[in-house]
């Protein structure tokens, strides 16, 4: 036995056996060291005279928040206005994205034309549309719709092309030849085949949106995760406001998950996300 | 599965490339009868993958037609099909989802798409792999399933371009033996593109040399042998000769022409 192969899957692994098993293990180890760091912080944030009044900050009344915003409704709440927004505003960036990316991964004149273009407007701050926004739409809601939409259009967009600038040209050719019809060609061959890709497009802009979302819900609506978070703030209630943080990175984690179990699943590569 | 062959008829095959100067190949007649196996052969770029993808319909002739049984080709059909130089497979789909892609594309009913398929996936002694990923498999396992995608269509036309130039000596000897096999007993033509004389004498009723530029049909000799052939059998090897002195004369066929410009 060589100390190599004593040394694949480490210590976790001897114990568990299993490599689902080993990688979950992990992952509880990584985050329990971040709680330990979190509760480590509150304990010295509590005993400093200087910084006692942001004890609240620490893990045990973040925790102890969290009970409290769910008995009120409030966690809830701030999560469905937030996650609607999200996810309407991702569902516009697939629908004008994805199409987009695949004329511009099949049709070379408009990926000529247009990638300067997209590529100027990706570099936009999505942020930075926010007067703009204000202006065109009649509600905060529709500006901040607005704002994911053309944050996460641009992944989605840019995957979908790099997806199809993969694909094979004789698979085309072989669906033809067995009577696929345009829209066949698209459902059977395009669509399987940038699958993989497409979900990536959508997990970064996820990323994206997530991080916009917050900011933009900072600003002149009265619901959802970033509104709640400004609310805490501004009345001291700092547990809360942590919890809402907390709620924040869970949700997309959960979120993130998903699309890698999405990826892994119409992944055809080999190796997965 | 219930094939059968078709007459087909060439006549006046004429094409160029819009975006190249000359014509690739010009004036070109062949004519064809049910259930023969004829092989095109010629070397590299005088028009014979071309001929091949205009008789799938994949490619539009600038003049003349093709028929089959008296109908004009005018672009792909399941009565049609071609077998490529390499299996061109859809990786995220299994043996049997690869067979049967045809079938769906053609609305069957599933019922109809299970037991083609599995008939199919027989004929090319692949059962036990059906439900593997074609990634999984080797080269010539890939080449398998592509023959079977083919065969599933119940094809009256079988067009093969080099379909086995890219595997080792032993599978597309095999290979050659199988499909040859397979399209006597089902009774479908196959037109065969290849610059292997082995394989045309081993596969083919007949061979056609193509030559010249632009491309036309310069020598045609019957392979009038007894199944299965054998490489090693003096009249393969006679025929072989034959067909290589042929080639040999076809490859010489525009020199004089050459010679007499540059006198």
């Amino acid at each position: 036995m060589t100390g190599e192969a004593n040394y694949t899957g480490g210590v976790i692994s001897r114990f568990t056996g299993h490599p689902a098993l080993t990688r979950f293990a992990w992952g509880v180890a990584g985050v329990g060291i971040l709680a330990t760091l979190w509760f480590l912080a509150g304990v010295w944030l509590e005993s400093n005279s200087s910084t006692a009044s942001f004890a609240a900050f620490g893990l045990i009344p973040t925790l102890e928040a969290i009970p409290e915003l769910l008995a009120a409704g409030k966690l809830q709440a701030a999560s469905a206005a937030s996650g609607y927004r999200l996810g309407l505003g991702l569902l516009i960036a697939i629908v004008i994205g994805v199409p987009i990316g695949i004329v511009m991964g099949r049709v070379k004149w408009f990926q000529e034309y247009s990638n300067s273009a997209f590529q100027f407007l990706r570099m936009i701050s999505p942020l930075s549309w926010m007067p703009l926004a204000v202006l065109v739409f009649a509600t905060w809601n529709g500006s901040i719709i607005f704002l994911i939409a053309i944050a996460s259009v641009w992944p989605v967009m840019f995957a979908t092309a790099a997806g199809l600038a993969k694909i094979d040209p004789n698979w085309f050719k072989v669906a033809r030849n067995l009577g696929a019809t345009p829209l066949q060609m698209l459902s059977n061959v395009i669509m399987p085949a940038i699958a993989f890709d497409v979900f990536s497009g959508i997990r970064l802009a996820l990323g994206v949106a997530w991080i916009v979302l917050v900011p933009a819900e900072y600003l002149g609506v009265t619901s959802g995760l970033g509104y709640a978070i400004e609310d805490a703030r501004e009345t001291l209630t700092y547990n809360h406001l942590t919890a809402l943080v907390l709620t924040i990175g869970v949700i997309g984690y959960v979120l993130d998950s998903i699309l890698v179990v999405l990826i892994n699943r119409y992944s055809w590569q080999r190796g997965g996300a | 599965m219930a094939i059968r062959g078709t007459n087909i008829k060439i006549e006046g095959l004429t094409h160029r490339y819009r975006s190249r100067s000359g014509v690739t190949f010009n004036r070109v007649d062949l004519e064809s009868p049910q259930g023969e196996a004829l092989a095109i052969i010629g070397r590299s770029g005088c028009g014979k993958s071309t001929l091949l993808h205009i008789v799938a319909g994949l490619l539009k002739a600038s003049e003349g037609s093709i028929k089959l049984d008296g109908n004009p080709i005018d672009g792909p059909s399941p009565k049609w099909v071609m077998m490529f130089q390499a299996p061109h497979l859809f990786p995220w789909m299994t043996v049997k989802q690869n067979v049967g892609v045809g079938l769906t594309f053609g609305n069957w009913s599933r019922a109809t798409i299970d037991s083609r398929v599995d008939e199919a996936i027989r004929l090319v002694e692949l059962q036990d792999f059906a439900q593997s990923n074609v990634q999984d498999l080797s080269g010539g396992q890939q080449q398998r399933v592509a023959l079977a995608r083919s065969l599933v269509m119940e094809p009256e036309l079988l067009l093969l371009d080099e379909p086995f130039s890219a595997l080792d000596a032993f599978t597309r000897s095999s290979l050659q033996h199988d499909v040859r096999a397979i399209a006597k007993r089902l009774g479908f033509n196959i037109i065969l593109v290849t610059h292997d004389i082995d394989e045309a004498v081993i596969m083919a009723d007949r061979a056609v040399i193509m030559a010249g530029s632009p491309g036309n049909i310069v020598h045609e000799l019957d392979v009038d042998l007894p199944d299965p052939r054998d490489r090693g059998d003096p009249q393969v090897q006679k025929l072989r000769a034959e067909l290589m002195d042929s080639f040999q004369e076809a490859a010489n066929y525009n020199k004089p022409k050459a010679a007499a410009l540059a006198g």
